[in-house]
Parts: C-alpha cells; structure tokens; sequence
C-alpha cells in the first residue's frame, strides 16, 4: 500500500513539473488575468465569450480564418450560446460558395448554420501574399498550439512595445515582448474602444485581449465544460468503487491465515 | 501446462470441451497458483493487458472516423473532436492511453529487472517481452504520424531519414518506407495500415508471453523458487485478480485524471498546428517514452553510429539474461546490484531529461556521459557483478523463516536452485 | 465477529463492487457505441432547401436530402384528379392524396422503394405514377403502391413551403 502511494506520488510530481517545462524558452513569464476556465470545476464565462466572438469578427476576422468552427457551434453549449435564430442570422451575414448548380456553375449563397466559417482568403497562398509572406495562422486550435494557450495569445496581444534602442526591425516586422525572439509580422491589433461591445463593457485593450482569448480558448476546446464535469463524476465514481474493492480484496485476503 | 484434470459440470459443456478445451483453460488460468508474496509491482502485466485492450478498442472506434490522406489526415481528427458523439473523449483517452501503456511497460520491465525475473528459466519470457516493447515503439511512433501534425510530420521525416544511413542501399530504404522522395500521403496510408495491425502483432505475442510464464509460474519478490504450492501460492482466482484489480483501478484514477482535466499534459503544442513540409519546427521531440532512445541518438556524432548506439540500448537489454551473470535473482539480497539499479533509473531519466533539450553544450555532454554508463551498466558493470558480488542469505522458501538466522552460505546458495 | 455476521459483511461488499462495476462498465461502454449514432455535422445537415420556381407542370425534379434522393413533383390537374379519385379500400397501405400533399399541385416524396431500397423510375408503371424496376412494384401519382411486393406508400419527408419560389424539406 505504502509503495502504491509512493509509486503515485512519484508519477504525480514527474508528470506535474513535467518534462516540458524544462525545455521551456520563455524568457517572459507570461501575463496572466485569470482564466475562469482553468481548474477543476472551470467553466467559459458565456458573455465573455459572446463578447470575444464580437472582437474575433470585427478585428481577427480579416485576416484569420477558423475552418474547424460552424455557426451552429455558436449556439451549442458550452459556448457562447447565442440563440439558434440569433446564430442563424449571424451565419447569413456571410457569403459561402456553393455549386455546382444544375448549369454547372458555382454560386454564392449565405452562410446557414450548418456552414463552416467563412475564411476571409480563398487559400493559404492568397492569406500568405496579402500578409506580406506571412501566414495568419487558422485560430480554430491556435490556443493548443501554442505554449502557454489563452495567456500566450493574451500576452502578445498585450505586448507590442518600441523596440530597445540596439534592435532594428525590418519593414513590416513589429517588437513583442512575448513573441520568441520578440518579432512578430502582425502589427498590433487592439486598441483602446476599437470595438463597441453590444453588452455595454468597456472595450479596453486588456478587456478585449482577455475576451478574445477565452473566445479562442472555447473555439480549440468547444467540450471543455462537458469535459470537467464528466471527469469529475469518472474521478468521483473511480474513488469510490476503488475503495470498495479495496474492501473486498482485504475480505479475500483474509482467508490466509497468515501475510507473507 | 501442469497435468489438469478438469470436468465440465454440464453436458454441453463436456461436449465442447472435448472438441475445444476452452473450460479446461479457463480451469488452469482461475487455478493457476501464484506466489502468494506477490507485491503490487507484480500488478503491472494485468494493467498492461487493460492497455493493450483499452488501445485496439479506442483505435479501432477511432478509425471509424479518421481519414488517412495528407490532405484529410488533421481535418478528420479535428472532426472526431468537436462532431462525433463523444469523439473527444475516444480520442484523448487513446493518445493518453499511449502515454498510460510506455509508463506501465517501463516499470514492468524495471520490476523484472530488479527482481530477476529475466532470469533462468525465464529468458524466453523476456525476450518475447522485449520484442513486444520492440513493436510498441513502432506502433506508437506510427500512432503519432497521423495526426498529421508539425511533430507527427518532422519527428516521421527525422526517424525515417536515419535509414538513409544504412551505407550503399539506405536511400532506397528510405525512400521505399516513404512512397516517394519524402514523407507525404503515401507514408501516411502505410503507417495506418500498420498502425492497426501491429497491435494484433502484441496480441498475440502477449499470449505467448502469458503461457511461457506458465511453465516456471511467476517469480516473486525474494526470487527463490516455490517449494511447497500448497504452503506457497494461492490460487490465482480470487486472490490475484482482485489484487490486479485494485491496482488497475488505481491506475485508471490517474489515466482518468489525465484524460479529463490535463488531456494535453504529454502532447507537443505544435502537433496542433497542420504539417507544413516548408517549415521546420523549431525543436522536434519524439513523445517523452521514447526521449530515452532520442538523446542516445543524438549523443554519437555519426548518423550511422547514431542509429547502431539506439539500436544497441535496445539489444543489450535482449540479451539481459546472458549479461546478468548473478546466481541470486532478487535485488533485495544483493545490495550492490541494487545500488546500480537505482543508478540505473537515474540514468535513464537524465537520458530523458537531455532527449527533450537541445544537443548543445553542457547537455550534449551530460547526454555523452549518461549513454556511456548505460552500455557500461550493462556490458561491464552488470557481469562483474555476478561473480564479485557478496550476496545476502536467500530464504529457503517463501512461506519458511531462514533456519534459525543461518548465515551459511552453502544453504544460502543451496536455497537458489 | 461470528461467522454468519461476517459472511453478510463479506457478501454486501462484493455486491456492492460488482453493482458498482456494471454500472461503470455501462458507463464506459456508452461512449463507445454512441460514437456510431450520426454526428453532430450530420445532423446539421438534416434539412436542405430547394428552388423550384423552373419546374413545370407535369415535371419532376430529384433533389438529395439526407444523402437520400426526394421527387419533387408539379403535378397536372389529371394527376391529382387521379390520386383523389382513388378508393381507400383499394390500397395496400390506404392514404388519402389529400393528406400526403397539402398543396395538391406539389408532391414531394422520398425516392427510395420501400420494398428494398431502389430508386423508382418516373412516369413509367401502370399507375401513371413510379415504377421500380428491381422487383416491379408500381406507385401511382400519389406514390402509393399499387401493384408488388413494396409494403408501403413512398414516405413523404417533413417539409414545409418556405416562400412560392422555395420548399424547405427536412
């Protein structure tokens, strides 16, 4: 018993400081708001995320596309729960290419819920060129893609700064305490009420930076919410039936006269 | 198989058994008498079985709805994640599930060592073992290509590459395990087709690991043999398998707590961004059970030295029996043997440590020095020590004290047969 | 403790794990099967709208829904006197034209003979309906079978007129 609990321990810690961190290259310790997903019982915070999709739409949207995402996710729980007809005429503000018709051509009709969201490039090549040769990365996992997930994407979101004096940039190359190497090919993308949050909030930049980011957190993870609370319930269940056999085996086991 | 005379209670069954033992199987595996001293490190071979099912049943649900085209490959993942009933939950418990079966396997094999369970006459056992380690590195390191991610791309592009170091054919190698001139979807199709099949591979392997350890019957914790079963053992129905029980459910506490709240803890961040063959990431790293074998690897300057020093970690623990010259099997009655063990795991664990650090500098060195004292634990340390040793007196038997605090050597080793 | 007592603590224990372990094991098989059930995509998939404002009387277009294909048809004043004329008592599976179309000048109905699965041909058969050439069962112009082994009138799916111009089914 006692070997079991050191064999736990033992995994525990190794797994916990984990072998990632010590390959870590983050010379910034990242900025940190609070996730109120994070831990045990987290949970998305349903207007932050509806205000998150209004700062991806209006800001992001023109540049990063989210191929994995439907409209219709955007009602599902778990999400930002938007009503379905609330979703369906978010859906139809866009325009989707369908086809062919019976005359062979293609068409574009609007976007219904069952559509994936509309990227604002027709190809990675088309996204690339008008980026200056950078890709704008797809953000439907971008939050798993990345080292520190919603609090990277928040820190360099917040971290465009005047390079130090004895760092030169080239043409269309920006200075990011967070990025590796602190270059990023983005310029900044936030600023102060660049967005009128249809709930009223204060658009500040680290209000925006934090709605975008639990958005794109729910966008990579959609099953979060379902996920924590099926696992507490496995874990719940695992301790308890764990205990009972533990029961029955010592009950077994006494059937030995003596333990060895 | 023991000499076993098992009746069928019902006609039918009689009827069927005489055609195809199966009862009179099921008979010897419930009676199979165990070592009644087994600790829970013992417990491992069931949980591994779990694994090894848990894995082809998730796999094979998973490949209900995974596409195996380059152009396909992460769309359909991602379409298991967020479409199908339940997807997400199949697939973190498969990818973890990977993770779950290497840390099992690894102190399954460590027990055996610290036990001496490798040794006469169980060498068979273990080099079957052994060749199921073999063919769980290769089914998992397939398993990661298919995701299709940057690291399933590169980490496939860099290990496939090592054969091109085989001298005059090595590029036809490669380019035959390839398809083409590089890693893409013809890779990506073979790697799946063998990704469902080698599992059947260890299936069946495992079996016969199961019945060659049915000849001698386990080993146990003091590693002498059993002398009297009745006194000795116990059956292996209940006794066993409620033990083995608890223990799995144990280790499904921690599998489960992975899979639910930290799904991503043993994953790469960049295996969620979509395989580019343009960019290389800027670190690639095998998954953490094979960092070991990554930074041995990585410690020779030769790419074709590179490949043979990998290999040859894996060969000298086939042929582990032969090295261990001890009589005495169990670690707990030799005292020096059971320091370099310990020193041992620490040396693997550095090796892991280094195999996810960049070969530079102070850990290219740490790396150099921790590849050569694992081939000198084994091809030195372990031999000399057979023969140097001083070992502690063995019991006579598991259920008999010592005889009265004998220190003579002679029934010590006497004890040993 | 005396030995009956302990039997019944012993045996509560083991039921309780076992009970325990059905559950669990339910539990865990679930997943596993309700992965087969159609997936999200697919349900969001489950209604298609179609144009119909090209289609001329007396013709029919196929249109796919829930990858099954649909008729849609404009029917003549002959067809649906047709259809309405016909006595109840003579059909396999009795149903009046006016309940399987609402809009007697349109019938819409799913295209697969419900007998084993073929696609029936239009405008052939003895009914001046659909005529399935697999095992030769005739449908008349209100797709109710008429004549063969098919059990059943050919379903007519859920739809509804979403403007003149569009019907929605599904």
């Amino acid at each position: 018993m006692k070997n079991i609990l050191k064999f736990i321990f033992f995994v525990t810690v190794l797994t916990t400081t984990g072998f990632g961190s010590i390959a870590s290259e983050q010379s910034q310790k990242l900025l940190n708001p609070g996730w109120s997903f994070k831990g045990f019982f987290g949970k998305f915070d349903r207007s932050s995320l509806q205000r998150g999709y209004q700062v991806y739409t209006e800001v992001c949207a023109a540049c990063h596309s989210m191929k994995y995402l439907s409209y219709r996710n955007l009602a599902q729980q778990g999400g930002p729960e938007f009503s379905e007809d609330q979703a369906k005429i978010i859906a139809s503000q866009f325009e989707v290419i369908d086809g062919p018709n019976s005359e062979g051509d293609m068409f574009t009709r609007p976007a219904r819920l069952s559509d994936n969201f509309v990227g604002p490039y027709a190809n990675d090549e088309a996204a690339k060129s008008a980026n200056g040769g950078a890709y704008p990365p797809d953000m439907s996992v971008l939050v798993k893609a990345r080292k520190g997930g919603a609090s990277y994407i928040y820190s360099i979101l917040l971290g465009y700064d005047d390079p130090p004096p004895d760092v030169s940039l080239e043409d269309g190359v920006y200075y990011n305490t967070y990025m590796s190497e602190n270059k990023i090919k983005m310029p900044k993308p936030l600023s102060e009420n660049l967005v009128q949050y249809s709930d009223g909030t204060q658009a500040t930049e680290e209000q925006m930076a934090k709605d975008v980011s639990t958005f794109l957190a729910w966008a990579a993870e959609p099953n979060l919410e379902q996920r924590h609370k099926m696992g507490f319930r496995a874990v719940l269940y695992l301790i308890i039936i764990t205990i009972l056999v533990y029961f029955s085996m010592k009950k077994i086991w006494s059937r030995i006269e003596t333990d060895v | 198989m023991s000499d076993h005379d098992y009746t069928p209670k019902s006609k039918f069954g009689k009827w069927f058994n005489d055609r195809l033992p199966l009862l009179t199987l099921r008979s010897h595996l419930t009676d199979y008498p165990t070592p009644k001293n087994l600790n829970y490190w013992w417990t491992f071979g069931g949980i591994l079985t779990f694994c090894l099912i848990a894995q082809i049943i998730t796999g094979i649900v998973l490949s209900m709805h995974y596409i195996a085209h380059a152009d396909l490959a992460f769309a359909s993942v991602e379409h298991i994640m967020r479409n199908v009933n339940y997807g997400w939950l199949i697939r973190y418990f498969h990818a973890n599930g990977s993770s779950m079966f290497f840390l099992a396997v690894y102190i399954h094999i460590f027990r055996s060592m610290y036990y001496g369970s490798h040794k006469s006459p169980r060498e068979v056992i273990w080099i079957i073992g052994m060749i199921i380690y073999f063919i769980m590195i290769m089914t998992a390191f397939m398993g990661y290509v298919l995701p299709w991610g940057q690291m399933s791309f590169w980490a496939a592009t860099v290990i496939t590459n090592l054969f091109s170091a085989v001298p005059l054919i090595g590029e036809s190698i490669t380019n035959w395990l390839w398809g083409g001139f590089a890693i893409g979807s013809p890779t990506l199709t073979r790697f799946y087709a063998l990704h469902y099949l080698f599992p059947f591979l260890i299936l069946g392997l495992v079996i016969l690991h199961i019945w060659a350890l049915h000849v001698p019957g386990n080993n146990n914790p003091i590693g002498i043999d059993v002398k009297q079963p009745s006194k000795d053992t116990v059956p292996f129905h209940p006794y066993i398998v409620i033990k083995d029980l608890f223990a799995l459910l144990v280790f499904l506490l921690l599998f489960v707590f992975i899979v639910f709240y930290s799904p991503n803890l043993f994953g790469h961040p960049d295996n969620y961004i979509e395989a580019n063959p343009l960019v290389t990431p800027t670190h690639i790293v095998p998954e953490w059970y094979l960092l070991p074998f990554y930074a041995i690897l990585r410690s020779i300057p030769d790419k074709l030295l590179g490949v043979v020093a990998m290999l040859a970690s894996i060969f000298v623990l086939v042929i582990l029996p032969w090295l261990d010259t001890s009589k005495v099997r169990s670690a707990i009655f030799r005292p020096l043997y059971k320091q370099f063990f310990w020193f041992l795991i620490a040396d693997v664990i550095i090796l892991g440590y280094m195999g996810a650090l960049p070969p530079e500098g102070t850990y290219l060195l740490v790396a150099r020095v921790a590849t050569g004292y694992y081939f000198v634990h084994f091809l030195i340390i372990l031999p000399v020590l057979g023969y140097k040793e001083k070992t502690l007196d063995v019991p006579l038997s598991i259920t008999e004290p010592v005889l009265e605090g004998s220190t003579n050597q002679s029934l010590g080793e006497r004890a040993n047969q | 403790m005396s030995d009956q007592k302990k039997t019944k603590r012993r045996d509560f224990i083991f039921t309780a794990s076992y009970t325990l372990g059905v559950v669990g094991v339910g539990a865990a098989v679930w997943p596993l099967i309700d992965q087969m059930n159609p997936d999200a995509s697919v349900k969001a998939h489950s209604s298609t709208e179609v144009n119909i404002s090209e289609v001329q009387p007396g013709q029919s277009i196929t249109v796919l829904w829930r990858s099954k294909p649909v008729f849609i048809k404009r029917r003549t004043e002959e067809e649906i006197a047709k259809a309405r004329q016909v006595d109840l008592k003579e059909l396999k599976d009795p149903e009046k034209d006016e309940d399987r179309a609402k809009n007697p000048e349109w019938l819409v109905i799913v295209g697969i003979c419900t007998h084993l699965g073929c696609v029936p041909l239009g405008n052939k058969g003895e009914y001046g309906g659909w005529f399935c050439p697999c095992h030769g069962s005739h449908y008349d112009t209100s797709g109710r079978i008429r004549k063969g082994p098919a059990p059943t009138n050919l379903e007519v799916p859920k739809y509804e007129f979403v403007d003149s111009n569009t019907i929605k089914i599904g």
